[in-house]
């Protein structure tokens, strides 16, 4: 009897699991039915159009590739900043566990409250207005917690030893800091920063709260020009009653799902060929 | 140390000690390089060295000796303030390297440890090349103008270090790639580099085997020409072996430090000659 | 300039950077204070908070939030009946029965369920569960709670089932031998040793996905409708807080209207709510991990 129970738990159990991939793998092949005919050339090359099958998605790529690029640029240097002293410098201190503590619920707030503070602060008080500055520099606060706890990580992974033979050597902690635990840490770093990325890519509502849903045709050329992305792209297509802008959002979703395929694969492959160059 | 348990004295011990000392005769009366009086180290509460009161002679070899957990490592870092990167930790006492206590608050750390070279326990060369390793110290310190005038304090040093012919032709590897003693040896050619006065060596070749322990103690042989040299070590033999002078540390507390002979063959203490006979420890 | 000059600035400067995440949270509560306060200055805190009725974009404004949190509250409860059973229990297999093979397979694949961009479930709960609902439930309307948070719950289930299972992996091995010694079974090892020993980490992992679900806003801006509406009916047309924020920024309110003041004062309630949420979970996770320290 005990056994029975035993064995209906774990099947029970082991079900779960079974149903979540199972969702997850009825989700891909649904938007590949619906979308994977639409995907050519052209619906990369094509502008958004008021005629479903001319529209294309590519000012919303090159949004999101601006987006992208200015959100790592900005959130980087800041984060490994941020995680150096709280790391290497603040260890124990109050302040230093204060800020980690914040740094936790930051992680948790909803994405469209950074919306509305990227909207206050950037678009309206800093007027950089809808730009393509305003919204990476949204999604690089909301990317920055994640890049400070997986560069504190790569951090940790730096043995004591290495540190303890540069400063035997004179060397001073920053010395110590750039020359050899960063170095060592950089391709942890790396991955770290992608895997954040990947996620702010796929953000749409904080993009929407400042106000990047309006009709843009053309893709960004500098960081004050307006913007649209592929999630707001998609966004808009789905909200369309008619079919026809439902394919072009499966559409537009399998571009996005490869891009961030695309990204995950690159950090997979940078941590690889680090660690097997790192290793003695 | 099994087979020497019972006798009271090592004769094999004593043997080799005073063989090497004749082929070198050790200046006893060299003047003091470091004076340690009334040292007390604290890992927060707890008291890991108690009243240490020492005085280190220049181009000598002193070993520290004592079992694990006896301060003597830790005692080691406080000669180049290296237990300072460790949080919670308090120094008492005062420590003088040719008269200049190291303590001060005026006194630059960076400046002490670039006079008092270290080689750890485990090698740690950097992920780096051979070449880099050894160019780090002088590069970060800013003690070479020129890219010659670098080549040419690298290969000082590593010829000083006794690993130049094995690496002459490979200066650009990855100094990971090298033998266990290979590293070693390149970590002291690291510290060689810019200099120092003094070299504290902790345990530098518990992680090697027979014959490359036998050419770092060769090394350390040739070194104490022009350095300081201050080593811990487990091995008893070793101690014997390479060090003119040596202290044995107990529980925190420095039990006894005399002329290396006279700590192996006849100790004033009778807890030095339990330990040193095996019977302890 | 000297060594002990540049290290001085360098660690103010990392020390900066590190600030910058208390700047955000104050400027966060900044930004939603200031035009909180203005709106609270036209509406009455208690009209806020206790009124039935939200049509600030009709002629005759009314301001009574609770529809919103009503209908951000019957998501949440659908997305939570999912996710809690099915994250704790697959954390449980994880945990107490896969072979550890298996679990370096599963784990990844919960990672990409978790990584789903949302605005990709809300495309999934319009155009494919809508309507596969639909079959079963017929009177079910084209926007409503059901389905999103059916869907929310799936999106959130990896974020329970891997915190649980971390917690899980936490507890410590001998208590689980001490239960087999006595002649327990793997399930009764597991519901009556593991998963007490490690419930301050369980109900922490529980409290974040409720933040999770209220704070989600893509899939029921897209799948649940725009129909502000005091029910627990989850067949019908209804709005989220987060749905208002969106539906508001989709058109072009502009800036000092009292409309565009709701936005801000709707987003320091959801502020508040998940915030508290979050500290309350941080703070049990810390007391699980000195229980087990």
């Amino acid at each position: 009897m005990r056994k029975h129970a035993d064995r209906l738990f774990q099947a029970l159990s082991m079900a779960t699991l079974i149903i979540a991939l199972a969702a997850l793998g009825v989700l891909i092949f649904d938007i590949v039915k619906d979308g994977g005919s639409r995907l050519s050339w052209q619906f990369l090359t094509n502008i958004a159009s008021r005629n479903a099958d001319e529209a294309g998605v590519y000012h919303a790529l090159m949004g999101s590739i601006w987006v992208i690029l200015i959100t790592a640029a900005l959130s980087l240097p800041i984060g490994v900043a941020a995680a150096i002293y709280l790391e290497e410098y603040g260890t124990r201190s109050r302040v230093a566990r204060f800020i980690e503590l914040n740094i936790a619920n930051l992680a948790a707030v909803p994405s469209i409250i950074y919306g509305l503070l990227g909207l206050g602060l950037f678009v309206r008080i800093m007027a950089m207005g809808q730009s393509v500055m305003a919204g990476a520099s949204t999604l690089a606060l909301l990317a920055l917690p994640v890049v400070i706890l997986s560069t504190r990580e790569a951090l940790r992974t730096v043995p004591s030893t290495i540190r303890e033979g540069s400063y035997a050597l004179g060397a001073t902690k920053w010395q110590t800091i750039w020359n050899q635990v960063l170095p060592m840490a950089l391709p942890g770093i790396l991955t770290g920063l992608i895997l954040a990325l990947s996620r702010a890519i796929g953000e749409t509502a904080p993009l929407i709260a400042i106000g990047a849903l309006t009709y843009i045709p053309f893709a960004p050329d500098g960081i004050w020009s307006k913007f649209t992305v592929l999630p707001i792209q998609i966004f808009n297509w789905v909200s369309r009653p008619q079919p026809e802008f439902k394919v072009n959002a499966a559409a537009a979703i399998l571009v996005l799902l490869v891009l961030l395929l695309t990204m995950n694969a690159v950090a997979v492959v940078v941590r690889d060929r680090f660690q097997s160059r790192g290793r003695g | 140390m099994n087979v020497e348990r019972r006798r009271p004295v090592p004769a094999s011990l004593a043997g080799v000690t005073t063989s090497r000392r004749g082929q070198s005769p050790a200046a006893f009366d060299a003047p003091v390089k470091v004076a340690v009086d009334g040292l007390n180290f604290y890992y927060g509460t707890k008291r890991a060295l108690d009243g240490i009161s020492i005085q280190i002679r220049s181009n000598l070899v002193t070993a520290l000796i004592g079992p694990s957990g006896c301060g003597k490592s830790t005692f080691l870092r406080t000669l180049n303030r290296m237990n300072d990167i460790i949080p919670d930790t308090r120094v008492e006492g005062t420590v003088l390297i040719d008269d200049q206590s190291i303590y001060e608050s005026r006194v630059d750390v960076v400046q002490l440890r670039r006079r008092v070279g270290m080689v750890f326990q485990k090698s740690n060369p950097f992920p780096k090349s051979i070449f880099e390793n050894v160019a780090y110290g002088l590069r970060i310190n800013g003690l070479v103008k020129t890219r010659a005038e670098l080549e040419g304090r690298v290969e000082e040093s590593l010829q000083q270090a006794a690993i130049w012919e094995e690496v002459k032709d490979r200066l650009q590897e990855s100094a990971l790639a090298l033998s266990g003693g290979q590293q070693q040896r390149l970590c002291i050619a690291r510290a060689l580099a810019i200099r120092p006065e003094i070299l504290l060596m902790d345990e530098p070749a518990s992680a090697l085997d027979p014959i490359a322990t036998q050419r770092i103690e060769e090394l350390i042989y040739e070194l104490k020409k022009k350095y300081t040299i201050v080593i811990v070590t487990h091995n008893m033999q070793q101690a014997a072996r390479v060090s003119d002078q040596t202290a044995f540390f107990w529980l925190g507390r420095l039990v006894e430090f005399d002329r290396t002979d006279k700590i192996f063959t006849a100790p004033a203490e009778k807890l030095t000659e339990d330990y040193v006979t095996g019977r302890c420890g | 300039m000297s060594t002990r000059t540049l290290e001085w600035i360098v660690e103010r400067v990392l020390l900066l950077c590190a600030l910058l995440s208390v700047l955000t949270t104050a400027g966060i509560i900044g930004v939603l204070a200031v035009e909180t306060f203005a709106f609270l200055r036209v509406v009455p805190v208690l009209d806020f908070l206790t009124g039935t009725e939200w049509t600030p974009l009709f002629s005759s404004q009314k301001f009574g939030v609770l529809p919103l949190i009503a209908g951000t509250m019957l998501v949440s409860a659908i997305a939570m009946v999912v996710a809690l059973p099915m994250g704790l229990l697959s954390a449980v297999y994880l945990s107490e029965y896969a072979p550890n093979n298996l679990r370096r397979v599963v784990k990844p694949i919960l990672e990409i369920l978790a990584g789903v961009p949302t605005v990709v479930y809300g495309y999934f709960a319009l155009t494919f569960v809508t309507p596969m609902l639909q079959q079963v439930f017929p009177t079910l309307s084209g926007f409503n709670a059901l389905s999103p948070g059916l869907v929310m719950g799936l999106m959130i289930m990896p974020l329970v089932s891997s915190l649980s299972e971390d917690a899980m992996q936490a507890v410590p091995r001998g208590l689980r031998e001490g239960s087999y010694a006595l002649g327990a079974t793997r399930m009764q090892t597991a519901l009556k040793v593991v998963v007490p020993a490690a419930f301050s980490g369980i109900t922490a992992a529980f409290i974040l996905a409720v933040s999770r679900a209220i704070g989600e806003t893509m899939i029921v801006a897209i799948a649940a409708g725009q129909q502000p509406r005091l029910t627990g009916n989850p067949f019908v047309p209804i709005e989220t807080m987060t749905a208002y924020i969106v539906q508001v920024s989709l058109g072009d309110t502009p800036q000092g209207t009292i409309e565009y003041r709701t936005i801000f004062a709707v987003g320091m309630l959801l502020f508040v709510m998940t915030f508290g949420l979050n500290l309350i979970s941080t703070w049990l996770r810390e007391r699980f991990r000195e229980e087990y320290a």
